[in-house]
């Protein structure tokens, strides 16, 4: 089971490196929605300051929503998710398997990014402490929650928007505890609490969401 | 070309041949048949005509308690001494945000017998329901803004209720977007039901983080319904509403599951021997 | 033994076939016919489990393959239309990979060697981008050689082969045959094995001048 997890995961990431150009799009695209803002609201740093959190956490947000498509899409046509049904594994290890490996290559490139972006922002080096954590803890569970709803519109037409109207409700907690944090340390009330919960959330999504995961699979696939 | 030599061995009598015969054949559902009369009503045949008769009785009592809900709410409660006549809103705004959660509950009980039982007639429940919640979850909102002009001075505001019920508005919608782009019937319902069950779960959560988010952010101050002690007329009118609104939702959600199963079954024999469809 | 009783399958809103039963022993294979559209991929893909049947049973070792789960998918290797090789890949990679996940992992000279006596002298370490695909399928079909699986399933395994492959192929299914396995396909091509091992079945029919 573990070696199956780790086979999985390897030749996921194997695959990646061979196609590095699919490995910047979405990191790309987190950069540039985050710069995006200062030209559309103005240069004033007490704004930018006081909408960072919301900023970073929004194009997080749609960052992992778009690379969602692809995270069973080739598998599908291809026919190696078929093959993955039919693994004498747990699938649920398999999806876990495959959603590590999505987070490592989509979500871990844009948390160490944001450091380097928040100076944009001006943020101070407590609260991007504080963003690098809260992202840390929260773009996993989104890339977790996210396979769900990206397993229910396998092979779909305009499957990539109605991902969005499945997953983007579901991303609501993460998006309100991870900005909260972040918010509540540039404040001066401290981000313990939401760091807590973001960490529960990640706890109950790596508990539930590859086995609804697994579940959405097995429908789509029939 | 004579079909290829036969099989040379099958277990027990039955034929293994099946001939494609669309329209004559008939489909049975032997998974329900088999199962006692506590399923019984769980297949489209003998659900159809039981939803039929069921139908008009709740069109009717819809009509009546609606009808004396809306008498009671605009001439028998009394004028709200802090919020003026304004405040009737909330004998549609309430139950209707009520439904909207309730009929959200309902789906994810049809979806979850669906999945375990693998009943046919589940999934065609929750896709019936599935409208009706969302207009429910809209009116909410809608008469939620109309409260919101006069007593707040602004269409909306951010409220962890309202918003809230936004948020479960964009869940009827993507279940109902999901079901819309699956063609395949038994997809769609088992998909739906999964969609729901991961909403269901995930609606305390989104409740609480919202609650949370709108304490901390100290938005609204006043709520819809700690205003003023609500009198028992108030209390019963809104309670006579809420019935209405069953019963409506009820009747409307029967009459779509009866459009459902004839689009589902059109090609079964019991279908076609039904006195509406021969005409 | 593999044992169906009963089947039916719904696809979409229309009936592929119902009341199918059929048994299939250790040392036998199963040709499946029928025109385009009687259910035969459908068929298979319910028996490996892939897809959930709407009424029967099917059985394996006398216990539903549901409840035996993951103990029954490692008895089952299934190659369909699609070969579930991935293109960035090499040959070698795609089988030590498919090899490892069903739970049976090989070595690289285990892998070079199938790929070898598939036929792919040479292009083992290509990406399988580059391949043809009569080569590509050759890749997915290297699988059986390595596999323990005892019941095959494949879903027009000849496709896209050529005739040695073809030859290479059916010399190794009446092994897998003799040697106790059990076999499903579906192809157009008659089976080189023993009359005796051989259950055929008819999908679905038409009258005689019907396309």
């Amino acid at each position: 089971m573990f070696s199956a997890f780790r086979t999985l995961m390897g030749r996921d990431l194997l695959l990646a490196m061979r196609r590095r150009s699919d490995l910047f799009t979405t990191l790309f695209f987190f950069v540039i929605v985050v710069s995006l803002f200062p030209l559309g609201i103005g240069p004033e740093m007490n704004t930018l300051r006081l909408i960072a959190p919301g900023v970073f956490w929004v194009a997080a947000l749609l960052a992992s929503m778009l690379a969602l498509e692809r995270l069973f899409a080739v598998d599908y046509e291809d026919g190696a998710l078929e093959q993955m049904l039919l693994a004498p594994q747990p699938l649920f290890v398999l999806v876990l398997a495959k959603v590590t490996a999505h987070w490592l290559v989509t979500g871990l490139p844009l948390v160490l990014m944001a450091p380097l972006l928040g100076l944009q922002y001006d943020l101070s080096s407590e609260a991007l402490g504080v963003m690098v954590l809260s992202l840390l803890l929260g773009t996993p569970a989104l890339s977790l929650i996210g396979a769900i709803g990206a397993a229910l519109t396998l092979g779909l037409r305009g499957g990539g928007v109605l991902v969005s109207l499945l997953v983007l409700p579901l991303y609501i907690p993460v998006l309100i505890f991870g900005s909260g944090a972040v918010e509540a340390t540039a404040s001066g009330l401290g981000g313990q609490g939401h760091i807590s919960m973001l960490g529960a959330i990640l706890v109950l999504s790596l508990l539930l969401a590859p086995l609804a995961a697994s579940a959405a699979l097995r429908i789509s696939v029939e | 070309m004579p079909p290829v030599a036969k099989f040379n061995e099958v277990t027990g009598t039955k034929p293994y041949l099946y001939y494609q015969t669309p329209g004559t054949a008939g489909l049975h559902y032997p998974m329900n048949s088999r199962l006692i009369n506590w399923f019984k009503f769980s297949s489209p045949a003998t659900f159809y005509p039981l939803a039929g008769r069921l139908v008009p009785i709740f069109a009717v009592l819809a009509l009546a308690l609606i009808g004396v809900g809306l008498y009671m709410s605009f001439f028998v409660a009394p004028t709200d001494y802090k919020q003026g006549e304004g405040y009737r809103i909330i004998f549609v705004h309430v139950p209707a945000a009520w439904m909207s959660m309730f009929i959200y509950l309902i789906m994810a009980f049809w979806a979850a017998l669906g999945l375990v039982f693998n009943t046919r007639l589940s999934g065609m429940m929750t896709r019936a329901l599935a409208p009706t919640g969302a207009i429910f979850a809209f009116l909410a909102l809608w008469t939620g803004a109309f409260w919101g002009k006069p007593m707040w001075g602004t269409w909306w505001v951010w409220d962890a209720r309202l918003t809230s019920e936004l948020i479960l508005l964009f869940l009827y919608l993507g279940y109902l977007a999901l079901q819309g782009a699956i063609d395949d019937t038994r997809r769609a319902d088992r998909a739906g039901a999964l969609l729901v069950l991961v909403g269901v779960v995930n609606i305390p959560i989104i409740y609480y983080s919202v609650q949370w988010w709108n304490t901390l952010h100290q938005g609204a101050t006043i709520s819809m319904d700690n205003g003023s002690k609500m009198g028992v007329t108030m209390l019963w009118t809104m309670l006579i509403m809420a019935l209405g609104f069953w019963a409506y939702t009820i009747a409307v959600a029967l009459a779509r599951v009866r459009s459902i199963i004839l689009e589902r079954e059109a090609d079964t024999t019991w279908v076609s021997e039904l006195a509406e469809v021969r005409l | 033994m593999l044992e169906v009783a009963g089947l039916a399958c719904i696809r979409g809103d229309r009936k592929l076939f119902s009341d199918l039963s059929f048994r299939l022993e250790a040392g036998e294979l199963l040709h499946l016919h029928g025109h385009n559209g009687s259910g035969k991929t459908t068929l298979m893909r319910t028996v490996c489990g892939l897809m959930k049947e709407s009424d029967g049973e099917i059985r394996w070792n006398g216990e539903s393959i549901h409840r035996l789960g993951e103990d029954f998918t490692r008895d089952v290797v299934y190659i369909g239309h699609k070969n579930g090789i991935k293109d960035d890949l090499t040959g070698v990679e795609n089988l030590r990979v498919c090899s490892a996940l069903d739970g049976n992992p090989i070595t690289e000279r285990q892998a070079w060697d199938a790929l070898e006596r598939m036929g792919l002298m040479g292009h083992e370490d290509l990406p399988s981008r580059v391949l043809s695909q009569g080569q590509k399928r050759r890749v997915a079909l290297a699988r059986l050689l390595v596999n323990k699986s005892r019941l095959w399933v494949l879903d027009e395994p000849f496709t896209a082969l050529d005739v040695a492959a073809v030859d290479f192929l059916q010399s190794i299914i009446r092994d897998h045959i003799n040697s106790g396995g059990m076999v499903i396909l579906t192809t157009h091509q008659e089976v080189r094995i023993t009359r005796e091992q051989v259950k055929e079945l008819q999908l679905g029919w038409k009258e005689v001048g019907h396309v």
